[in-house]
């Protein structure tokens, strides 16, 4: 038995310890196009602002591939999967042979068709050599545009402005963080992050980046123009599928998986960003970029992998992120589609408080806390666990809702457990 | 709005050097005697409300609290002592009788300790316990006049027996006037001990007829809870006439206290009040006890011994002997130390006599009518210790009741407001934030183990004396000596004075 | 796995396993009046008594089997040891992005924003390697530490 995995981030990682947990020592490889280590993909803005040093980056520890008997190979760049012959070939030609292969490559920035993109100190934000490619260029007193205000979007803009850079953010939709925030929380978000002295142009977009060989500003549609020693492009990722283009494995937005983590074919696995998995508050199919949504992937195909029959049975959209000192949780749904949606609303804007919790048919399908985010969990649990809330519902948006709060069956099943996960 | 006379009893000391504003003190006073000022960020105390129950003071976790009687002085009055007045500004305001919990507190002589034992010294020598077999095991029921037998086997069935491998009880207290957690403790030390233990006047509930085999059901005048299953699930019957704490007084359970489980278990309606008639109206002469008594025995098949209570009263020696002829197979008497849940304090404090001199009476009172063996002769009313047993032993008792003992083990301390159903050791109360505070399994640990201790220490006294069986020292008052009593005392006790 | 198993019949709600749980993790060690006198800047308590009453239970991470604070971390500092079954934050390699605090279904991480922003989560007093000392000192056996719940280690 000989497993090959393609990707060294969480996915992957996850996929080399479900392996492990079976598995002790048939052989490993781990093949990715980056040169490093395994490293937190969501600290690179930290990185960026300087919080973070470089080797406190590492997503496991140093002894990592050690421990786990993994061969890897690092700055190795797949370009295709042949299922036929069960190989992998590298960019120089050479085949490596699996008997169980794991495809977590992740995703790739989106990058939507605009003038002057070819120009120097046009940036990504995603991987480590964005960071060290801005870090080398960016200056105390530069200017910045950033192309979007989703996560990557505003992370970039905290960390270029904790570096002294005065940040503008352009986003198509009408608020920032559109895909986990409403309008009501966005705007509590937004006046935060101009007190810091981001400026923000919303309902538009980039017509072109401006400048000879370097950036020196970019035009919007909405025409206005703003000077840019610097612009970085988030407008968010899609999966990276490029190694299988050419191959039987089946490919929708993502590449499709079922609930062990198996592709369309035999003994080929896919896990992470590049995958479209089932999304159990939408009921369907969906490309899911979170991390730990990755790594239970990936465990679950390394266990499967591995021969232990487990199964997935599906994530949700969920983000725990922060920006200065702002902390936000939100989850599931965060805005009610159609009439069937029960929207429960808890705002002291002047707080920075919010709290909004949707349901349908009596079961949570998604929240968003702002600022008070303690034990947000448990509502992320009731997601999971499609829990009948009709009951309790009354006291969802109380502050400290607890295990007090649940019907106390349901606490007491829960708590005499020694883990529900 | 008047002013209002009354001082704090208690002053509350915080030692701010050790105080850590935890609020453990805060959330365990049911009497908010302690609170948070939440402007300050400090705990303060409420002198006023203050009962000095110990429960902050054992809960502190950096030990800095201590309670003590409040400074206040009234003028130095021998006659007119400060009892006698606060009693008198109380009732001034609320034109009530005062109530109280707990035994009579007042320094009346406690004749245990005017008696005194003897050892063994040269002849007839001592046992050490350790190293030989000591016998406490105890039967109570009647004993018949003779025993016939033929071919080495009783020709005749002994009566019902309670077998007792110590000889010590645990006396009835009703649920309702304790928790549930209270009963479920001492059911189950009484298992864990072999012995037995007294639902009083509330019915059993329903999970303790599990501990059917030691329990001891009681009957009373407002005969609560009570049908033939009831009968049935205990291993005997107690008749209670009446209890030391209040002679010819009833009971009262306010509806507060009758909760689901209360109600269910006395078959009452929830939240009525409970009041148990002071005589039993069915009871006017030893002719009607004698009904009651084999009605009891009638509905449970002469399976069962059958007890009846009385309070140590002036007479005592005849109605005990009447309650033998009536047929009861045990007689318990309640001496005027005997606790309550509730009583009139002037009641409590004025009414019946010591258990030592009541227990004499009767004991002697059946030996000379030659009835002695026709009822086993129980005693209770502040068995405070090992040698107290030991010595109403010798006096003729057969075994005791221990009930304020049995509770000062769960953790009362004797604070007497058992009557406020607030109580902060979770004994006396039916509030569930309270009860909750007494873990059975703790609670039938400690009585057990106050058992197991005074068993041991019996052994000990028995073995000094010679003795190598509880049954040589039963009315064996030769064993007895007293100590400063007057001759007219020492003849009531059958003892002689220390050196005689 | 020992688990510190809760029972709420007999919680008296006096939060002495919270203060108990703070100083065991300050640096007076145990010493209660100095942790909560002389350390201007006390621990969070990572058990939380949890009250309406009358019911209370004192709650704290339960070392899941298949903890999804170790699979959600973005830092892989949350990890369950595999021998002990206990989880523990690295909390010098822990960011404060509380995507522990998104997953946890007992909504028992707590935020330590005392200085560098970290998770804080019960250890089960591994340090010391002695009973808990939420369990230690609550007084009425409402928090008990075994292998498994006591309801069933008494066959009931």
């Amino acid at each position: 038995m000989n497993y090959v995995i393609i990707g060294n981030s969480a996915a992957a990682i996850g996929a080399v310890e479900g392996i492990r947990q079976v598995d002790k020592t048939n052989p490993i490889v781990l093949i990715s196009d980056e040169p490093y280590h395994t490293y937190s993909r969501p600290l690179i803005s930290y990185y960026l602002a300087g919080k973070v040093a470089e080797d406190k980056m590492l997503y496991r520890k140093h002894d990592f591939y050690e421990k786990n008997k993994v061969t890897t190979m690092l700055g190795t760049k797949v370009v295709a999967v042949d299922t036929g012959n069960k190989e992998v070939v590298l960019e120089n030609d050479e085949k490596v042979p699996y008997d169980k292969l794991l495809i977590a490559t992740g995703s790739v920035p989106f990058i939507p068709p605009m003038a002057g993109l070819d120009k120097n100190n046009v940036f990504t934000f995603i991987k480590m050599d964005d960071i060290k490619a801005i870090k080398e260029v960016v200056m105390v007193g530069n200017k910045a545009v950033i192309i979007g205000a989703g996560l990557i979007g505003l992370k970039a803009a905290e960390g270029l402005t904790n570096l002294g850079v005065d940040v503008t953010v352009v986003e198509l939709a009408n608020r920032v963080l559109p895909a986990i925030l409403d309008e009501d929380a966005a705007g509590i978000v937004q006046a935060h992050l101009e007190k810091q002295g981001i400026k923000f142009e919303l309902n538009t977009s980039v017509e072109a980046i401006t400048g000879s060989e370097k950036v020196e500003g970019v035009s919007l549609k909405n025409g206005k123009s703003y000077a840019a020693d610097i612009v970085v492009v988030a407008v968010g990722v899609r999966p990276n599928t490029e190694i299988v283009k050419d191959s039987q494995i089946a490919v929708s937005r993502g590449i499709v998986i079922n609930d062990y983590c198996q592709t369309s074919i035999d003994d080929v696995y896919a896990a992470g960003d590049v995958t479209e998995g089932y999304d159990i508050v939408y009921a369907q199919q969906r490309v899911l970029p979170i991390l730990p949504n990755a790594y239970n992937q990936g465990e679950t195909a390394g266990l499967n992998m591995a021969g232990k029959i487990s199964i997935f049975n599906g994530g949700f959209a969920m983000n725990s992120i922060g920006f200065f000192g702002l902390p936000m949780i939100t989850a599931g749904i965060i805005k009610s589609e159609d009439e069937n949606y029960e929207v429960l609303v808890k705002s002291v804007p002047e707080q920075g408080y919010y709290k909004k919790i949707i349901l349908k048919d009596n079961v949570v399908v998604g929240y968003i806390y702002l600022n008070k985010v303690d034990r947000a969990g448990i509502v992320t649990s009731l997601i999971k666990d499609k829990i009948n809330v009709a009951d309790f519902k009354e006291v969802l948006l109380k502050d400290g809702f607890g295990y007090i709060d649940l019907p106390q069956e349901l606490r007491k099943s829960r708590l005499l457990r020694g883990g529900i996960a | 709005m008047s002013l209002n006379y009354m001082t704090p009893a208690f002053i509350i000391e915080r030692d701010k050097d050790r105080c850590i504003d935890c609020q453990v003190c805060v959330r365990q006073c049911a009497n908010e005697a302690h609170k948070w000022d939440e402007e300050e960020q400090k705990v303060y105390s409420e002198d006023a409300n203050c009962v000095n129950c110990h429960r902050c003071v054992v809960m502190c976790p950096t030990r800095a609290l201590s309670v003590r009687r409040f400074p206040l002085e009234f003028r130095y009055n021998a006659n007119w002592t400060p009892e006698t007045i606060r009693a008198i500004y109380l009732q001034a305001e609320t034109g009530g009788v005062l109530l109280t919990g707990m035994g009579n507190d007042r320094p009346y002589p406690i004749y245990w300790d005017h008696m005194l034992l003897n050892a063994s010294q040269v002849t007839n020598p001592s046992i050490d316990p350790l190293r030989e077999p000591m016998e406490l095991k105890t039967y109570l029921g009647r004993k018949p006049d003779f025993l016939k037998i033929k071919n080495g086997k009783l020709l005749e069935d002994i009566p019902p027996q309670l077998e007792l491998d110590v000889p010590i009880m645990f006396s009835a207290m009703s649920f309702g006037s304790i928790s549930l957690n209270a009963h479920k403790s001492l059911a189950a030390a009484a298992q864990q001990v072999g012995t037995y233990w007294n639902t009083g006047e509330g019915g059993l509930h329903r999970d303790l007829v599990q501990y059917g085999d030691h329990t001891i059901v009681q009957v009373a005048s407002g005969r609560f809870g009570i049908n033939p299953d009831y009968l049935k699930a205990g291993a005997a019957i107690e008749i209670k006439i009446g209890q030391g704490a209040k002679p010819g007084i009833g009971g009262h359970l306010p509806g507060e206290k009758v909760g689901e489980e209360v109600s269910k278990t006395r078959m009452i309606p929830l939240g009525t009040d409970a009041l148990s008639p002071a005589p039993h109206h069915d009871i006017y002469s030893i002719e009607d006890l004698r009904q009651l008594i084999y009605s009891l025995k009638e509905a449970t098949e002469y399976q069962k011994p059958v007890f009846v209570k009385i309070a140590a009263v002036h007479n005592v020696a005849a109605i005990a002997s009447g309650i033998v002829r009536a047929g009861a197979d045990v007689v318990v008497i309640d001496g005027y130390r005997g606790g309550t849940g509730a009583a009139p304090l002037r009641t409590r404090d004025s009414v019946g006599i010591p258990i030592e001199f009541a227990l004499a009476a009767v004991d002697t009172r059946l030996r000379e009518e030659g009835i002695r063996n026709k009822a086993s002769l129980v005693i209770g009313g502040s068995i405070r210790n090992s040698t107290d047993i030991v010595k109403a032993i010798a006096l003729g008792a057969d075994a005791v009741y221990i009930g304020t003992g049995a509770l000062i083990a769960l953790g009362c301390h004797l604070c007497q407001k058992c009557y406020t159903g607030k109580c902060n050791w979770g004994i006396a109360t039916q509030d569930p934030q309270l009860y909750k505070r007494l873990n059975p399994e703790i609670g039938a640990e400690r009585a057990a183990n106050l058992l197991k201790a005074w068993a041991h220490e019996i052994e000990e006294l028995l073995g000094g004396m010679g003795i190598n069986a509880l049954e040589s020292l039963r009315g064996n008052r030769l064993m007895l000596r007293g100590i400063g009593l007057t001759d007219r005392e020492l003849n009531i006790l059958g003892i002689k004075a220390a050196g005689e | 796995m020992k688990r510190v198993y809760a029972r709420e019949e007999y919680c008296v709600g006096c939060k002495l396993c919270e203060i108990h749980c703070i100083a065991a993790h300050s640096k007076y060690k145990n010493d209660l009046i100095k942790t909560f006198k002389k350390d201007t800047n006390p621990p969070v308590s990572r058990i939380l008594v949890e009250e309406n009453k009358p019911v209370s239970f004192a709650l704290q991470c339960r070392h899941c089997d298949d903890a999804p604070c170790t699979k959600a971390c973005i830092v892989g500092a949350m990890q369950k040891d595999p021998e002990t079954g206990i989880v523990t934050n690295e909390e010098d390699r822990c960011v404060g992005c509380w995507t522990c605090i998104l997953v946890c279904p007992y909504g028992a991480i707590q935020r330590d924003e005392r200085g560098h922003k970290v998770a804080s989560k019960c250890d089960l007093c591994s340090e010391n390697g002695k009973v808990p000392a939420c369990v230690e000192h609550c007084p009425n056996r409402a928090l008990e530490y075994g292998e498994e719940p006591f309801y069933l280690a008494k066959g009931k």
